[in-house]
This record gives structure tokens, sequence and C-alpha cells, in this order.
């Protein structure tokens, strides 16, 4: 029964959907108020009837329905109760219903929530979130469904792939769709203003939140995914330009961007066309990360996601809504009127200067990653790996950073050279200064690792310089955010600088009882011994390691070399030791003829600042989100009163 | 802004979509062709694999009429699912020859009585160099050789009901 009132509820949530479009898209061509006012509802009845269907996907899964087949497919009675909840996402269908249903609440929060925006751009946005909703019901509904039935049902389920049981996983992939159904909030908004050419502040204040809490998300989840790829793949490294990779930071950067320019909407009213296009390429690139996960025409370590049916759906999907938005964009904008004009040297100008940089950014990221298709068309096969990405985009990257120290020191409008030469003094000073001493104590060091680090050391110091001679208690919350997420960035820049410029890696055929060194390390295999775990076994060195004198403090590293039966996977888990300064990383490998473990051996100075900074700019974005909705709501009451 | 550039960014999509969805339907690269296809056969020359049928060399693909060579093994599921084809193709008149991978005389033997006998020569291809040496990646496979002892065409996997009248036709036209 359960399984039948999902579907039910699923079919039923489609069918809201449908009433949702056809009444906005009527109300609004007919100037039907009657029309109109049941978008509303509908669009909360709509996400009512989602969240009940994922809600009884989950219960199948927490009550492991083995009658159920995506239940029999991808759970297991005997499952832990986290990865039994977990496993009800943990696949394409479950997946997809997740996705459906985050879209279909955020538009019934719109409806419940939203009070500034005027009654046709709120009621042409719910109707284009209602258009996305449909084509992922119908992929559900016709392509898809979680709810099939199995009949004669199957004994026990098959499992979840052990390599996927593990609790950050199980969080990844909500905390990326929570970020790519914001963007896709953005996208509506932005479809509604260009139906109604209502584009300005109002709209820009309305969107701000969506785009900053869809940001924050997408932030935690690159930097956790970034993370997990550097403990759980053993190969030292944190980012790889994988095409799956490059797919989560292409809407980032797009959203980093739209963050910037929508504040110029809502401050100064600029930036019009240009804030427009930037929420349709935001949603686009998660669509296009989606795709590019789903179809498998990029090979690429996510590859246990592909499915080249449900590949060309999504590609379908991603054709009507995007070509739409652009057809719309190109037919309508031209008629939005220009916004106000600025100075070059202003607040607006040192955000365009940030629009600019990452769109370059942006660009880099996506020719390389779409390249060897291209290449394919023309009949030659390659991949494009680092050194492209990190030749192209470094360089932009660390003058996005330097413009990101002076851009909040501006004012708006207007701004006197002079006097931001004044405010730059002391970051500009504190970046020589680390350069030069960076180059005078390791004269090998790569020029781009040196800037980086000068550059993060002054963007440390300039980030706060919004505060000074401020009364730090009176100072909006949306402010700290900004100071702290570009603190954020700083710390990332750093570890990021510090781990290139200074990591030092060994590979050695180690016996035991033999000492290697690495940087400051002293480093022992004293022994190699098998441990058993629930599905695998494991052999696992005893690796000790010391620094300063010989009988100094010793630490205890245990790497392993798993196998696990089924499927047969062997994978190497690495052993990270975390210490104030860094990170002593070591990769067990295999034995050789004369006895001697293969040791990989990596110390990494100062390199969890890149996922520490990580945290510190989702925080500032949760900060920001949060500082801007208690302003809206103060600025709502306030005008309520003034009404009464 | 002029009028125009505004459908750039639509323009540039179109394109990214038009290149997805050709590499979507483009399933060219699952199959491995042989890159001697078009070229002359290497020399070798192989033992008999069974009693009282001969082996098989390069000069006897090169009698100036062409045949079939198929690649085989008894151990080969689909080569059994192929057997009925090859019967059938004989009957039409194709010469047909074979190498036979890694296997032994008695099992060939068994194999042969159990799903009958298209061919005219076995080679014994233990080691699997003639197979690389003619570029295929696996068993079963069935390569046109034409007159001159030169590869017409390659055929990858077992021969299916409609893969009789192409590879028919495949010989006349190697002809």
């Amino acid at each position: 029964m359960i399984a039948e009132a999902g579907l039910a509820a699923l079919w039923l949530a489609a069918a809201m959907a449908l009433m949702q479009l056809a009444l906005a898209a009527l109300g609004l061509r007919l100037k039907q108020d009657e029309l109109v006012a049941a978008v509303r509802p509908a669009a909360i009845v709509q996400g009512a009837l989602a969240a009940l269907s994922f809600g009884l996907l989950i219960t199948l899964f927490l009550r492991s329905d083995m009658s159920v087949l995506l239940v029999a497919q991808n759970s297991h009675s005997a499952k832990p109760l986290l990865y039994k909840f977990a496993g009800a996402w943990g696949n394409h269908e479950g997946s997809m219903l997740l996705w459906v249903t985050v879209l279909a609440l955020a538009g019934a929060a719109i409806a419940l929530l939203e009070r500034k925006l005027d009654r046709a751009t709120l009621t042409a946005t719910l109707g284009a979130q209602a258009f996305i909703a449909l084509g992922f019901y119908a992929f559900l509904l016709v392509a898809s469904s979680p709810f099939t039935r199995l009949d004669p049902p199957a004994l026990d389920g098959l499992g979840l792939n052990p390599l996927l049981q593990d609790p950050g996983l199980a969080f990844h992939p909500p905390t990326l769709y929570f970020g790519y159904v914001g963007l896709s909030i953005a996208f509506s908004f932005a479809v509604g203003a260009m139906v109604t050419r209502e584009v300005g502040p109002v709209f820009a204040r309305a969107m701000r939140p969506w785009v900053l809490a869809a940001w924050v998300f997408l932030t935690i989840g690159i930097t956790a995914g970034s993370y997990w790829a550097y403990y759980e793949l053993g190969w030292g490294g944190w980012w790889f330009w994988d095409p799956v990779e490059n797919a989560s930071l292409m809407p980032w950067l797009a959203a980093t961007a739209l963050l910037h320019s929508v504040n110029v909407l809502a401050a100064r009213d600029g930036l019009r066309a240009w804030t427009l296009m930037l929420a349709v390429v935001a949603f686009s690139m998660s669509m296009v990360g989606t795709f590019l996960v789903r179809s498998g025409i990029l090979t690429s370590v996510h590859a246990f996601a592909v499915d080249p049916t449900r590949g060309s759906f999504i590609l379908v999907l991603l054709a009507i809504y995007i070509g739409g938005a652009l057809v719309l964009y190109g037919a309508r904008v031209g008629r939005v009127k220009a916004g106000q004009g600025f100075d070059l040297l202003s607040r607006e100008g040192g955000l365009v200067l940030n629009n600019l940089l990452l769109s370059v950014i942006l660009g880099i990221v996506l020719i390389g990653t779409l390249y060897p298709i291209v290449a394919q068309a023309m009949g030659e096969q390659l991949s494009v790996g680092p050194p492209f990405f990190n030749k192209a985009a470094g360089p932009i990257a660390l003058l996005l950073v330097a413009a990101m120290a002076v851009g909040p020191l501006l004012n708006w409008r207007r701004d006197d050279f002079n006097a931001l030469l004044g405010k730059l003094t002391v970051p500009a000073t504190l970046s020589v200064l680390v350069m030069a001493g960076t180059f005078a104590a390791a004269p090998g060091t790569g020029w781009m690792e040196i800037v980086g680090l000068g550059l993060a050391a002054g963007l440390s110091v300039a980030s706060f310089a919004p505060l000074w001679k401020r009364k730090l208690l009176r100072v909006p919350l949306f402010t700290w955010g900004m100071v702290v997420a570009h603190f954020g960035v700083a710390v990332s820049l750093a570890g990021m600088a510090a781990d290139s410029a200074f990591t030092s890696e060994r590979l050695v055929a180690a016996r035991y009882g033999q000492p290697y060194y690495v940087g400051p390390w002293r480093v022992v295999l004293n022994g190699v011994a098998p441990v058993m775990g629930d599905n695998w076994s494991a052999v696992e060195g005893r690796v000790t390691a010391s620094r300063g004198p010989v009988d100094g403090p010793m630490i205890l590293l245990r790497p392993q070399r798993r196998f696990y039966a089924s499927p047969p996977t062997d994978t190497a888990e690495a052993a990270i030791s975390t210490r104030v300064d860094g990170q002593l990383y070591a990769v067990l490998g295999a034995q050789d003829a004369q006895g001697r473990w293969q040791l990989r051996l990596w110390w990494k100075p100062f390199v969890t600042l890149i996922w520490f900074g990580g945290g510190l700019i989702a925080l500032g974005g949760a900060l920001s989100l949060i500082g801007r909705v208690k302003r809206e709501r103060r600025n709502v009451k306030r005008r309520e009163e003034a009404e009464l | 802004m002029r009028r125009w550039t505004l459908w750039v960014p639509l323009a540039v999509f179109l394109a990214v979509v038009a290149l997805a969805a050709w590499r979507l339907t483009d399933t060219s690269e699952t199959v491995v062709r042989s890159a001697l296809v078009g070229k002359p056969l290497p020399e070798f020359s192989l033992p008999a694999m069974v009693e009282g049928k001969p082996g098989l060399s390069r000069a006897d693909l090169a009698t100036g009429k062409p045949r079939l060579l198929n690649v085989f093994a008894s151990w080969c599921v689909p080569c059994i699912a192929e057997a009925p084809q090859l019967m059938k193709l004989k009957a039409a008149g194709a010469q047909i020859d074979a190498v036979a991978i890694k296997d032994s005389p008695a099992a060939v033997k068994a194999f042969l009585s159990r799903h009958g006998d298209p061919y005219a020569r076995i080679g014994d291809d233990r080691d699997r160099l003639v197979q690389i040496g003619i570029g295929s990646s696996g068993v079963p496979e069935t390569f046109v050789i034409d007159g001159q002892g030169r590869i017409a065409a390659q055929h990858i996997g077992d021969i299916r009901e409609d893969d009789v009248p192409k590879l028919l036709r495949a010989l006349e036209d190697a002809q």
C-alpha cells in the first residue's frame, strides 16, 4: 500500500504542477486575478504532495520492504539504520525524487514567504518553477519510477556498494542537490522577471537569499567532496580537475559571480541584463553537471552513476529549459531598460571586475572539460589535465584574489584613487614582505606559489578592513558574512599555496626498522599485520613517525591495503596524521620479492587550511544569508507598520 | 548593447547541446576494429588442430578465391551459438577456414562432432599469435579474405541469422 500511495502522491504532485503552470500562464495572459490567486495555493499543495511521496519512499527503505524493486536493489535488512535512510537517495530514482521534492518544497516556500515581489513576477516565477518540476516528474513517472513493485518479492536486498557506505558520502549528494535546486529558483526568478520585464532592486532582493543558500550548500558540497577524495583515494591530492569535479565547480563559479552582481542590482539597480544572464548560466551549469554525471559522455572516477538513456532524457530537459530561457533572454532583455551607470573606480566597478574574472575562469573550466568531446568530433582522442587548468585558471584566480582585497574597500558610485592607496598600504606591504621572505627562504619556489602566499597574507588583513573604525556590534551580520568569507578565501589560498610549494613526497621500498626521512619527519615501518573488517580484510602497516630529537614523541600511523569480497575490489586506505602545521600522509603499496613494502609518504605543511578556509567561506555565506533575511523581515515589518 | 549579441549565448548553448547529442548517440568506440582491414595477412603457418584436417598457413588463404577465416574456440559459448550460421554459410558455397584459440585437439574434436564442422582447414593457434597478428581481440570473430590474401572485412562477435547474407555479399564484393 505504501508504494502505491507514494506513486499516487507523485502523480498528484505532477498534476498539481501542471495546474500551477496553466493557472500562471492563463492568469497572466488573460489578466484574470482569480486564476492568479490560485497559483500560490497550488505551489503549496504541490510541495506537500512531493514531500509526502518522498517521505513514503523513506518509509519503504526504513521498513526494508523487499517487494519494492528499488529497495531490493539498493538496501539490505541488516544494513545500519543511517544507510537504510541514506539508501533512499543513494540511487538514481531516489535521488531524482529528492531533487524534485526539494524543488517543490522551495516553490512552496516562495509561495508562503515572498511578500515584496510584485504579483505578476511572482506568478511568472512560480509558473517557471512548475515547468521545471514537470520535466522531472515526467522523468520519474515515465523513465524511472522509484515505486515499481517486485513480484515475487526478494528474500533480501542486494545492499549498497561498500565503498559508498561512508557517512560523508551519504550526505554529499543531497548537499549538492540543495545547491542545484537553489540555483533553479534563481533561474525561475530570472525567467519570471524576463516575462514581466520587472528587473530591479525588488527582484534582486527576492532572489538573493536563494542564491546565497544555494551557494552555501555548493561550497559545503565541494569542500567536503574535495576532502573525501583526498583521504579516500589515497593519491595525496585534493583536486584532480576530473570532469565531475569540474561539473560541481562550474555552477559554484557562476553562483559566486551571481551572488556579487545581484548585490549591485539590489543596491544600485545596475547590471540588470548581466544578472539575468548569470542566473540562467548558473542553473545551466548545474544541469550540465547532472547531465555529465548521469550520461557518461565523459569518463571519470564517478563512472558508477552512468546511464546513456537517462542521459538523453536529461539532455532533452536541459535543451528545453536553458534553450527556452535563452530565447526569452534574446527576445526580452533588449527591451529591459538599462540600469544605473557608475564610475570605473567604485564598488560597482570592483564587482564588475570580480564578475569578469569569475566568468573567464568559468570559461576556461568549461572549455577544458568539453574540449575532449570537441576533439573526438575531429577524430582525436585526448584528455585535458591539471597542467592546462592550473596554468590557465591559476593566474586569473590570483588576480581575482587581488581584486577581492581591494573591492570591499571601495565606495559605491565613485571613489578616490589616493584614498584607496592609503587604505591599501598595510595589506600591500605585508604581501610584498611575505613574497620577498618566501623567495629568500626557498628560492626554488614557483612564482604562482610565491604570489599565492603573498596575496593570501595581504587578503587576510584586507578582508577585515571593512570593520575598521566601526562599532563591531553594530556592523550588520551580512557585512560580517562578507568579511568571514573573504578571510576564508585567504586561509584556503594559503593552504593551497603552502601545499603546492612545500610538500615533500617520498616513495620508498621500506625494510622493517629502517628509518626514512620525509620533510622534518623520521618514519619507520615496524611491521605489517593482517586485520579483518565487516566486509573486508586488509594488511595493515604499523608505521611510527617522529621529528626533532631521535627519542622525541612518536605518532603511530596505520595505512591499510583493503580487499573487499563483493564486489572484489582492492583499495588503499591512507593513514593521515593531522598536526598543527600540516598533515603526514602514508599509503601502503605492494610487497616486492625481497620482502620490502612499497610505502608512499607525504608531508603536507598547512594543507588542512584548504578545507578549513572552505568551511569559513560557507560560514560567511550562512551569516550573510541570516543577515539579509533578518534585514528584509525588519523592512517588511516597518512598511506594514507605516501602512497602518 | 547590439540586438544580435543577445542571441550569442543561445547559439553557443545550441552548439554544446548538438555536440552532446552527437556523443550520446555515437557508440562506435565500443567496438575495436582491426587496423589491418584492407591490408595483406601477415606471414604465418599453423600446425593441424585435429587429425585428418590440414593446418593453416598464409598461402592457403591466397588461392585466388575469397574465403572466410573464423576465429573460434571450443570453450567459447557464442561460438556454439554461431555454429548453425557457419553451416548455412558453408551450404551457400562459402569456403571457411579457422584458427582455434588456446585449445586442445580432443576438445575441438568434441566441439565439431556436436555442433557441426564447416571448416576446410583448422590451424592450432595455442599462443594466440595469429589472432593478435590479424588484429582480432576476442572470439568469435570472422574475417573475409580476398583471393590475394588481403583482409577485406571483419565481423566482430557471433554471426547472427541476419549476418549470413551480409557475409555472403562481402565474399562477392571481395571477388
